[in-house]
């Protein structure tokens, strides 16, 4: 099994001296397996970030072991190198070359012939239905495009293991599918993907396993299901037109909580194991008891709920 | 070894390339870029040149076009630190780093594109110096010597240009730095002879680095205000190449080292 692993991380610590930007890595662990997508799931300031730029070699650990694809990241960081492939938070592209120059350019950085790394940047062009505005400026692509063509950038020599930083963070809701479709594509390819993402939705879309990342190291682990099931339930929340109902609706809606019914307000928030069941009942019991309210809501559990069930603390 | 050095000067090649296409597509700013010190030439030569008192007569323009090119190369420094600041803040250089290509070919893309940027800058403004009536008076090997110090001038202040550039957190701070030039590029004898100044001035003007360049190219070019009767002065052609290499050997190794340890 050992040999399977292409990322490990051993207790790796790093520390942003002056408390900079950076959040840093505090006893960080990890392991992924070959051909699978882990998320690294967390917010803002957990280390996801540095956790990639230390693991992509672009950032020097303080203490603790890291490998990638079977090569210390310090000592043979040049081996790594040609084995990995890096999408930054931001799209990394020149945005005056077009979308094919762009890909020429990588191509022929990763010390492809000029004819190579033009074939293979058609190649890829193709593949993330770029063709048609292979000739157009990067600046003039849509966020979705953009993150497509810097992809596209990332994969020039098929790498083993490929970091993406965030894909989704400032895309609009046609960008962010645009870019989990090709992502999903990509491990059709056997490629080893490590994702970091502030969305629980996006890990659960993409990931195979998740790793939870709080304050510099890794909380929780498992598949998204394994954790969904550790954390139980969905949110049904209803808001209510008076405060004097809040006191009937409890009563009413006791015995569909899976778990303690939280109240703010007029919200009532309760947690459910059947979403579907649990909605109609509720819609049925309020009818009955002639309650109207405001609005009603079945919701996924925000990630500082996940977090608070999982480490007894917020985000 | 002597493949790592060629796959350097290959990668080097293939950064700086990436720069003359995007000469070829956004010509305009790249073409203002290169008239801008005509404007500046003109600017002072037209518009402020009937009230500047040369010796003997000479046209203002003897004085004035060495001193213009001494500060355009000074002003390529922004182009430089625009150029590696952008490219850290989009990701481009974090891009580059994780790249299995030689390391130094980044910086080294950097320095050939911008070379050849002052270049052509240079023989746009030599152009136009010699059509407003300038001329040199030497030989030709003197006045190509002239041209060596110059880019010598731009080698050296294009590394200051990639530290900042790499230092910088946000491309915004470079105005900053942008304003910054115009002081360190008037203090010094590229307009008038530091001898019109009060002496105090004269003599901080007179250390400046642009000033060696400037006076020895002057010397070179057989162009008035060579002579400025200082230690500084009378030595402005050593000091023009010391300058420069002093530069580079502070700012060359810092730069190395922001880059190597780009931890944004």
């Amino acid at each position: 099994m050992s040999a399977e692993r292409v990322i490990v991380a051993n207790d790796v610590r790093k520390n942003y001296r002056g408390g900079a930007e950076g959040a840093g890595l505090n006893g960080f662990d990890l392991e992924v397996a070959a051909g699978t997508v882990v998320g690294l799931l967390g917010p803002n300031g957990a280390g996801k970030t540095t956790a990639v730029r230390i693991l992509s070699t672009l950032l020097d650990l303080d203490s603790g072991e890291a490998a990638v694809a079977g090569y210390d990241i310090r000592r043979q960081a040049r081996e790594v190198r040609r084995r990995i492939g890096l999408v930054g938070q931001y799209a990394a592209v020149d945005e005056i070359l077009t979308g094919r120059q762009n890909l020429v350019l990588f191509g022929r950085l990763n010390h492809l012939s000029h004819a190579a790394a033009v074939r293979r940047a058609d190649e890829l062009l193709q593949r993330f239905s770029l063709g048609a505005a292979a000739n157009q400026p990067a600046a003039k692509y849509s966020g979705g495009m953009r993150r497509r063509l810097d992809l596209a950038a990332s994969l020039i020599v098929a790498p083993a293991v490929l970091f993406v930083d965030e894909p989704t963070t400032g895309l609009d809701p046609a960008g962010r599918i645009e870019v989990w479709s090709a992502v999903r594509d990509l491990v059709g390819g056997g490629t080893t993907v490590l994702l970091t993402t502030q969305y629980l939705e996006e890990a659960d879309q993409l990931a195979d396993r998740i790793s939870m990342l709080k304050a510099g190291r890794v909380v929780a682990e498992g598949t998204p299901d394994e954790l969904k099931a550790e954390l139980g339930a969905d949110w049904l929340d209803l808001v209510l037109a008076d405060p004097a109902e809040v006191p009937r609706v409890l009563a009413l809606v006791e015995r569909l909580a899976d778990g303690d019914v939280r109240v703010e307000d007029l919200r009532v928030s309760i947690p459910v194991k059947d979403r579907t069941r649990a909605l109609v009942e509720v819609a049925t019991s309020l009818a009955e008891a002639k309650i109207e309210p405001e609005d009603i809501t079945l919701r996924r559990p925000t990630l500082d709920e996940v977090f608070l069930h999982l480490t007894g603390t917020g985000v | 070894m002597t493949s790592s050095l060629g796959w350097a000067l290959a990668d080097g090649w293939t950064v700086a390339r990436r720069t003359l296409i995007h000469w070829r597509m956004q010509p305009g700013i790249v073409i203002f870029g290169w008239f801008f010190p005509v404007l500046m030439m003109l600017m002072f030569g037209a518009l402020l040149g009937g009230a500047m008192e040369m010796p003997d007569g000479q046209s203002y323009y003897e004085l004035l076009v060495p001193g213009i090119f001494t500060l355009a190369m000074l002003f390529g420094l922004e182009g430089t630190m625009t150029a590696v600041a952008t490219d850290v803040s989009k990701g481009v250089t974090d891009r580059f780093r994780s790249l299995p290509m030689s390391s130094a070919a980044v910086v080294l893309g950097r320095c050939i594109a911008d070379m050849l940027d002052s270049v052509v800058t240079l023989i746009v403004l030599i152009a136009a110096g010699l059509a407003l009536g300038w001329r040199w008076h030497g030989t030709l090997p003197e006045a190509l010597a002239a041209f060596g110090l110059l880019l010598l001038l731009r080698f050296a202040l294009l590394w200051v240009g990639i530290f900042i550039g790499l230092s910088v957190k946000n491309v915004q701070s470079i105005t900053v730095v942008q304003v910054l030039v115009w002081p360190v590029g008037f203090l010094s004898s590229a307009f008038v002879m530091t001898s019109t100044m009060p002496s105090w001035l004269g003599a901080i003007a007179q250390w400046n680095p642009m000033s060696s360049t400037a006076t020895a190219a002057r010397s070179l070019f057989d162009n008035p205000g060579a002579v400025a009767g200082s230690w500084i002065g009378g030595h402005a052609g050593a000091a023009a190449v010391i300058w420069p290499l002093l530069i580079v050997a502070v700012f060359l190794p810092l730069s190395a080292r922001r880059f190597r340890n780009l931890s944004r």
